[in-house]
């Protein structure tokens, strides 16, 4: 996972609210068995039809296809728990989601992905919009260790970030190596819990 | 001051707390299938790392399968590819599957609560995020990406932030011919699809009491659909008879044992919640979704809503979504023509959804024009229903009747909606391309699915004229 720090790119304006995982990456790509080879798949039904790229999807324009920054709508990675949404996010490059609110499970997978969700108020996001709309091509510069978005016109908004979350994405944690780390106080914790059931399964 | 339901269930688990850090959270029940776990384990062979506790996850075949004859070879490559790399996972790592040919294979939300497996107080996840539905049971019960999967297999742990709480308290009594689908439904569809982000929901009042363990089941599943992180119904004797028997439950000693340790699990009279609100049940009406999302729902003798009526927020999502359902606003719901037929999901597939659908169905056809599935849950929901006869009322009207599986809710297997076609469905998303490219998604309880197999479109199942068949009693 790429570690994250300070960068300015393009911001993609995708103007839609609940864009859920199964837009995100849809049933058919759900087969493999890899953590890789979703990215030209993302957004597929949206992209594509009959195999050709739709022209009016904003990542088929130009300046887009290459932005890192993606601007949405309320609650954005909504449905499906799948994990293959970052990825395939990731694997394309987007590297930052701007929104006035994420679904909780996308939210938290985004940051094992190298992804950071931005969750800005309605009037910037609206404020935003506006920006990419008027300037094809605009460029936000994204700087996570201050937790900071602004543009070079004046623009500046701080963000919320949990400060675990941030690290996750500033050192790119071993996540389950730092929970082994608590091994012992994980098995004292089994040696008084009780379970209750017993499933009997022959192999 | 007391504590919720949640809160105690939260207590019981916490192995470790550290100032802003997530908590380290124990895990009792981890459940797996096909399509969230495969990177999963690769994860754990690159790091030489082993299942902590294989006897405290059980996995089987579910999202990806086809509900057909079994005897036949997969149809599927990649998909074969995937079911086959879960199997070799379970048994390298020692997991116990329920594979495709084993009685008690199913929809991994299905088969825990019938195992019994799904009990009050515990902590379950599984890589699919309608796992809230066994908060119905009282355990805190979540969805979770591949790298936690990952991480429950190596550590039996979750590093989780604390939830808010939401009581939805909900009073009053449903009205006869109106489901527990539809009272959910009611309350996506005035509260909205986000409602409760951030949210543990804890559904409390009389008719939530009312209802039976499988309707609970119902309800909790689709809190993922308010955007809840997992809802909660206070385990209850209704509870402990359901699970006393079941094959995982103990018996004796222990069950008393268990009973004691469960009925601690209740929201204390004087705990508060981050935020409550108030729903009368006795408002409810049969629901059907006219959009693409749970929230762009209406009464069966509603109609589309008119755009200007809505708040403004949401006129534009309607308009797309209108766009993509085919739907002109204003259009009375009962004029909505159907083309296909979906009966299952983890919403609505267990043996009571089969006998309510069938006693709808009994000695009618389905319409000419309409293609109708019926897939139960589990082969123990198919078993059960064979055994009733229920089957044979489907087969006689025309329903397909299917092996266990997902299935057309999420059509990752060969059932389909096709584009441009129009689906009763008692799944749980009407998202766009759920169901298959351009499919049309109206989300219904299994009786007005039932009713719009054989009408051809969508009509009021409280003014069904039910039929008795002399042959087949319908319990």
């Amino acid at each position: 996972m790429k570690s994250f720090t300070r960068f300015t790119g393009i911001v993609a304006p995708l103007d839609a609210a609940n864009v859920d995982t199964d837009a995100i990456i849809p049933k058919q790509f759900l087969k493999r068995i890899e953590r890789t080879g979703f990215g030209e798949f993302l957004f597929y039904e949206w992209r594509y039809e009959d195999g050709k790229e739709k022209t009016d999807f904003v990542l088929n324009k130009e300046p887009y296809r290459h932005a890192p920054i993606l601007l949405a709508r309320k609650n954005f990675g909504c449905g499906s728990s799948r994990e293959h949404a970052p990825w395939a996010i990731a694997e394309y490059g987007i590297r930052v989601i701007i929104a006035p609110s994420f679904a909780d499970i996308f939210y938290n997978n985004c940051f094992k992905n190298g992804v950071l969700p931005v969750i800005l108020p309605e009037k910037d996001l609206e404020f935003l919009f506006e920006k990419t709309s008027k300037m094809p091509g605009y460029q936000l510069a994204i700087d996570l260790e201050k937790q900071r978005i602004e543009d070079t016109w004046g623009y500046m908004a701080e963000f919320e970030v949990a400060p675990y979350r941030k690290n996750q994405l500033l050192k790119g944690l071993d996540e389950i190596g730092s929970t082994l780390q608590a091994a012992e106080k994980i098995n004292s914790f089994e040696s008084t819990h009780k379970i209750f059931y017993k499933l009997e399964v022959s192999f | 001051m007391g504590k919720t339901l949640y809160e105690k269930i939260w207590n019981k688990h916490v192995v470790h707390e550290e100032g802003d850090q997530p908590s380290i959270l124990y895990i009792d029940l981890h459940l797996i299938h096909e399509v969230t776990s495969p990177q999963a384990f690769e994860g754990l062979r690159m790091n030489n790392r082993k299942v902590k506790r294989p006897e405290l996850t059980v996995a089987t075949m579910d999202h990806s399968i086809p509900t057909t004859d079994r005897t036949l070879p997969f149809r599927d490559e990649v998909a074969k590819k995937q079911v086959d790399a879960l199997a070799q996972n379970c048994k390298d790592f020692g997991i116990p599957l329920f594979d495709l040919h084993s009685p008690n294979q199913g929809i991994v939300h299905v088969i825990a609560p019938e195992l019994g497996i799904t009990q009050p107080g515990m902590t379950i996840v599984c890589g699919d995020s309608h796992t809230s539905t066994h908060g119905a049971f009282g355990a805190l019960a979540f969805g979770i990406g591949t790298s936690e999967v990952e991480h429950v297999l190596a550590t039996q742990t979750l590093k989780q932030f604390k939830a808010k709480t939401l009581a939805i308290n909900i009073n009053g009594a449903l009205p006869r011919g109106t489901t527990s689908k539809d009272l959910i439904l009611s309350l996506i569809g005035k509260y909205g699809h986000d409602f409760a982000t951030g949210y543990v929901v804890e559904y409390r009042g009389e008719a939530i009491r009312n209802l039976s363990m499988e309707e609970r089941m119902t309800v909790c599943n689709m809190s993922i659909e308010m955007g809840a992180r997992a809802g909660l119904i206070q385990p209850d004797e209704k509870t402990f008879a359901y699970l006393k028997g079941k094959q995982a439950v103990p018996q004796g000693k222990e069950w008393e044992e268990a009973l004691t340790e469960w009925k601690q699990f209740y929201t204390d009279k004087d705990a508060n919640f981050d935020l409550s609100v108030e729903f009368d049940a006795s408002h409810v009406t049969p629901q059907v979704t006219w959009g693409t999302n749970p929230g762009q729902v209406a009464g069966i003798t509603e109609a589309v809503p008119l755009l200007e009526n809505l708040p403004s927020d949401q006129v534009k999502p309607a308009k797309k979504a209108l766009q993509y359902m085919g739907l002109e606003p204003g259009m009375p719901i009962t004029e909505i023509e159907i083309n296909k037929v979906f009966i299952g999901s983890c919403t609505n597939s267990r043996i009571e959804d089969l006998r309510k659908a069938a006693k709808i169905v009994n000695d009618y056809k389905v319409a000419d024009h309409v293609e109708a599935l019926v897939v139960p849950g589990s082969q123990l929901v198919k078993k059960q229903a064979e055994a009733e006869g229920i089957h044979q009322i489907f087969i006689n009207a025309g329903f397909q009747w299917r092996e266990a599986g997902c299935s057309m809710c999420l059509g990752m297997n060969e059932d389909l909606v096709l584009p441009e076609e129009r689906c009763a469905s008692t799944s749980n998303r009407n998202f766009e391309g759920r169901q298959g490219r351009n499919a049309r998604t109206h989300l219904v309880s299994p009786e007005m699915a039932a009713a719009a197999a054989i009408a051809g479109r969508f009509v009021d199942v409280r003014e069904w004229p039910a039929r008795e068949s002399k042959e087949v009693i319908v319990k």
